[in-house]
């Protein structure tokens, strides 16, 4: 076992894991923070998209002592308090959810594509896009509330 | 807000922002996989690595002494506790009568493993990779047998079987429809034109994978399950009264926020039942979590026919009858409701959207060594779908009238229109349709963009489909003499709480759908009552008492009329009390915008004051009405949904790499009234997207030789993503429907039924071809397009 530390949500956190455990396990089963989801287990689908100092990573793909010291942010830590965050409002906004399943990794994903890209046309959301898997939306209003929260940043 | 304001904003027609969607936009959504029972287990199941063996031996002794493991259960244990086997909800009998043949579905394998994925044993162990670790060390000894896993061969004699109980491999032979009059329709005609498909096999892949947690209580004797379920009294009415799990009143099942379906959280497989049955031998809650590469070899997959159809056509164009054999693929077992899907939900739409005189369909049905086959989005309805639309369009084109001057010439104008394949059609306007979806796309216009195409070196298509699908499958009766095992009926109670706030109980199970918010629409349209003070209730067989569940595009239809059936008895009963306490006869009271009023005078009173009233019970003599205002339902409805559409993809194909890129896709839907059109839209993308995905990406591949699934993780299964797919043009035309108090058809399926043979019928446009195999890979188009 290892302790492993990291700040995720801006909280100094710490547990004793198996060296192999994952990010998302450390996140779900250690912190119970069970917006991060397991989607699929070979870095296909996107679901357990958080961000590791600032940016958007699969946490299936890194073990939890790659992540120690590290800021963490999960879609927990993504609100301002009740204050949606402009990526969350315009996937309400815009029914750019359904199941709910994927839309963490993808909020988290769209947050990381529009600190890169502030303005990005509908191809660039779409490319940008190609690590997340929707099975629900057909992706048409998951990239219109991108586009929308582009606007509104 | 006034009631009036309110129920513009929030009442049936307006698009809703979703009452679901806080949870799951801050990560406070509650699947199965996010709760976790004080001392719970983890499980782990022993997969068969071969399509078909014996088993021989399992020796689990290191296993069992590998740190962290609690115990590893066989198909021996399941049996010494006298547990049934999985069952098929639904009896097919062949053409001579004969019911559908198969053999037992064990819970864990007996003697035999059947697919590559069956569940052989289960390794339960403190932490999840304790178990994992553990499965590892489960020594199995495999008698290899030859297995067969595509139906061409199956039925062969010498072909490896299934199932003994089930010779050549042919569970049942089914047919629906005149053949007699058939053979006389293509004998009277001027053509015939005819085509041999494939349905391409799919697997569903809902974005979170299958999971289940059995928590039995000693001190109750009561067991719950938690379960990634479409239908949670469904799954608790087959593990009590047939796998006998538990007595139905002492199992609890529990289907949470639940990540998407399309049909492959509606069955009861073994890995939920295997959860509820072991909590109580271990005497600990037992969490399973499916990893995705076991969604692919083990949750139901969808499709996979082989088709020989025939159009027989006079000389005027006009369509005279229909000729259709299929193979479809049932899998290693049959699955809850597999029998019906390439039979009832197939055969009977086959008559599409067209007044054909005759039709005779023949469907065999053949197990192999792959996972069950069963409903995945559009069941039955997709496959009969293409079968018409691509036969329709190809006979278009060979007597060289434009395609939707074809169907216009064929459609069926006058309703109710009884079809050779039982479905009576009681309303719709396909012409209608197809005009918006003409318009929408600007057809006339094609020509210009064709050559447009052509002048960059592209070639560019135009396809059509006009679908017609059934949902609600109901009256109970109707689908009784159909071979269903269960009724299909919806419940609802509404429980009006004494502050005028109200719960609905539904036995509908939203996953994506949205019910909390259109539901609560209704409610809140009916009683004139602030959307915010309603809350659906859905998912738990302690809270809701009885109900079917959400398969077939059925909630809407079904589970919104027992909701609207069961409003009316509270407002009946309302107006009962608003008489007393207004001093006016019942006749005179008039409930409008959420106030009880008696009719030409200014006294009234609100709903919330009427309900705190019907709770306090002084004012009204109680000798007559009870108190309390609490009502429910039963709805069984009149007839089956018959939503219709037009679909148009416009395609281009770079003929040198091959690559098809849809430029435009229209999809025009009759679904009747509509309670929330942003929800509705949303339905119609996801579905266009999975059959987009058909079309051009999809496959479930087994080696012929080996069995193995060779598409068996999202790097081999092409799952469409964004970059792959357009943004869709959604329209619709509108006639209510008659056979429910709503006038509601049903729009879970449509995108994926009417999308397919759109898609197809534009590439074969664009490369001039007459056919051409789903899914079109850029190596298939590039094939065709350079005559490979």
């Amino acid at each position: 076992m290892t302790v492993v530390a990291m700040q995720v949500n801006g909280k100094q956190v710490s547990a004793d894991v198996e060296p192999r455990t994952l990010l998302v396990h450390y996140l779900r089963e250690n912190l119970l923070l069970t917006g991060t989801h397991v989607g699929c287990d070979t870095s296909q689908c996107g679901a357990c998209v958080v961000h590791v100092n600032g940016k958007a990573v699969k946490s299936c793909t890194v073990l939890a002592v790659q992540a120690a010291g590290a800021q963490v942010r999960t879609i927990e830590g993504l609100a301002d308090g009740d204050a949606l965050h402009p990526v969350q409002a315009a996937f309400k906004e815009h029914h750019g959810l359904q199941c709910g399943f994927c839309t963490p990794g993808m909020i988290m994903t769209a947050v990381d594509m529009l600190r890169r890209i502030p303005r990005p046309d509908e191809t660039t959301i779409r490319h940008e896009l190609e690590g997340n898997f929707c099975r629900c939306t057909g992706y048409h209003n998951i990239v219109k509330a991108i586009k929308a929260a582009s606007e509104a940043l | 807000m006034n009631a009036i304001e309110a129920k513009k904003a929030t009442g049936i027609g307006a698009a809703v922002r979703r009452k679901e969607d806080f949870r799951f936009i801050t990560g406070n959504g509650n699947y199965t996989d996010d709760i976790n029972c004080p001392g719970q287990t983890h499980a782990f199941f022993v997969r068969s690595p071969h399509a078909h063996a014996t088993v021989d031996a399992i020796d689990f002794a290191d296993a069992l002494a590998a740190p962290g493991v609690i115990s590893v259960l066989t198909g021996k244990d399941v049996a010494a506790d006298g547990l049934g086997g999985l069952i098929c909800g639904w009896m097919v009998h062949s053409k001579d009568g004969s019911p559908m043949k198969t053999g037992a579905h064990p819970v864990l394998a007996l003697t035999h493993v059947r697919y590559v994925g069956d569940h052989v044993a289960v390794v339960i162990a403190e932490t999840a990779a304790q178990a994992k670790d553990a499965a590892e060390l489960v020594e199995v000894t495999y008698g290899e047998l030859a297995s067969v896993t595509a139906v061409a061969g199956a039925q062969a004699s010498g072909a490896a079987q299934v199932h003994a109980e089930a010779p050549r491999n042919t569970s049942f032979e089914w047919e629906l429809g005149d053949k007699a009059a058939t053979e006389a329709a293509f004998k009277n005609a001027a053509r015939v034109i005819s085509l041999d498909f494939a349905n391409n096999r799919l697997i569903p892949n809902a974005m979170e994978p299958r999971a289940a947690i059995g928590d039995y209580d000693k001190g109750t004797g009561i067991y719950t399950l938690y379960t990634t379920s479409q239908n949670p009294h469904l799954a608790r009415l087959v593990l009590s009264a047939f796998v006998g799990v538990a007595p139905e009143n002492k199992l609890r099942v529990i289907a949470p926020d639940v990540g998407g379906g399309f049909g492959s959280k509606i069955f009861i497989y073994a890995e939920e039942t295997v959860c509820a049955w072991a909590s109580k031998k271990v005497g600990r809650p037992i969490k399973w979590v499916a990893e995705r590469s076991e969604s692919f070899v083990s949750d139901a997959h969808g499709r996979d026919h082989q088709t020989h159809a025939e159009l027989a056509v006079d000389a005027n164009g006009r369509m005279l009858g229909l000729r259709v054999k299929t193979i479809a693929n049932l899998g290693a077992y049959l699955s809850t409701f597999s029998a019906s899907i390439p039979t009832y939900l197939y055969a009977t739409l086959l008559s599409g959207q067209y007044d054909l005189p005759a039709i005779y369909c023949e469907v065999d049905g053949v197990l192999t060594h792959t996972a069950p086959v069963d409903a995945y989005r559009g069941a039955g309805r997709p496959e009969a779908t293409y079968v018409v639309e691509r036969l329709v369009e190809t006979a278009a084109r060979e007597l060289g009238i434009d395609p939707a001057e074809f169907r216009r010439k064929n459609f069926i104008r006058k309703f109710p229109h009884q079809t050779p394949v039982i479905m009576a059609y009681d309303v719709g306007d396909y012409e209608a349709s197809l005009n918006e979806a003409c318009r929408m796309i600007d057809y006339d216009g094609f020509p210009a963009r064709k050559r447009e195409a052509e002048a960059r070196g592209m070639r560019r298509g135009i396809g059509f489909s006009a679908y017609i699908e059934a949902c609600g499958i109901a009256p109970s009766a109707a689908a009784g003499s159909l071979g269903a095992g269960v009724g299909l009926w919806e419940s609802a109670e509404v429980r009006v709480n004494p502050t005028g706030s109200v719960e609905v109980m539904t036995g509908s199970h939203s996953h994506g759908q949205g019910h909390e918010t259109t539901f609560a629409q209704l409610v809140s349209d009916r009683l004139g009552i602030p959307i915010d003070n309603v809350e659906i209730v859905h998912g738990d067989t302690d809270k809701v008492q009885f109900g079917l569940g959400t398969y077939g595009s059925r909630s809407g239809a079904v589970g919104m009329s027992a909701i609207q059936v069961a409003l009316d008895k509270v407002i009946t009963k309302a107006r009962k009390i608003a008489a007393h306490i207004l001093e006016a006869g019942e006749g005179d009271i008039v409930f409008e915008d959420g106030r009880f009023t008696v009719a030409g005078t200014d006294r009234g009173m609100a709903f919330a004051e009427l309900a705190l009233q019907a709770y306090l019970g002084m004012k009204f003599p109680t000798s007559e009405i009870e108190p309390g205002l609490k009502e429910s339902s039963f709805y069984d409805p009149t007839n089956f949904t018959f939503p219709a559409g037009c679909h148009i993809a416009e395609v281009e194909i770079d003929p040198d790499t091959g690559v098809v890129r849809v430029i435009k896709f229209v999809a025009v839907d009759d679904f009747g009234n509509i309670i929330n059109p942003m929800i509705v839209e949303g339905q119609v993308h996801g579905g266009v997207a999975q059959g987009i995905g058909q079309a051009l990406l999809e496959n479930a591949v087994y080696d012929p030789e080996t069995g193995q699934l060779l598409s068996g993780s999202f790097m081999d299964y092409c799952m469409p993503r964004a970059d792959d797919l357009p943004s869709f043009d959604v329209g619709v035309t509108t006639t209510p429907a008659p056979s429910n108090p709503l006038g509601l058809k049903g729009c879970g399926e449509a995108g994926a039924i009417g999308s397919p043979p759109a898609i197809i019928n534009a590439i074969t446009d664009a490369l001039g071809i007459r056919d051409i195999a789903m899914p079109v890979t850029p190596e298939r188009a590039w094939r065709a397009a350079n005559g490979l």
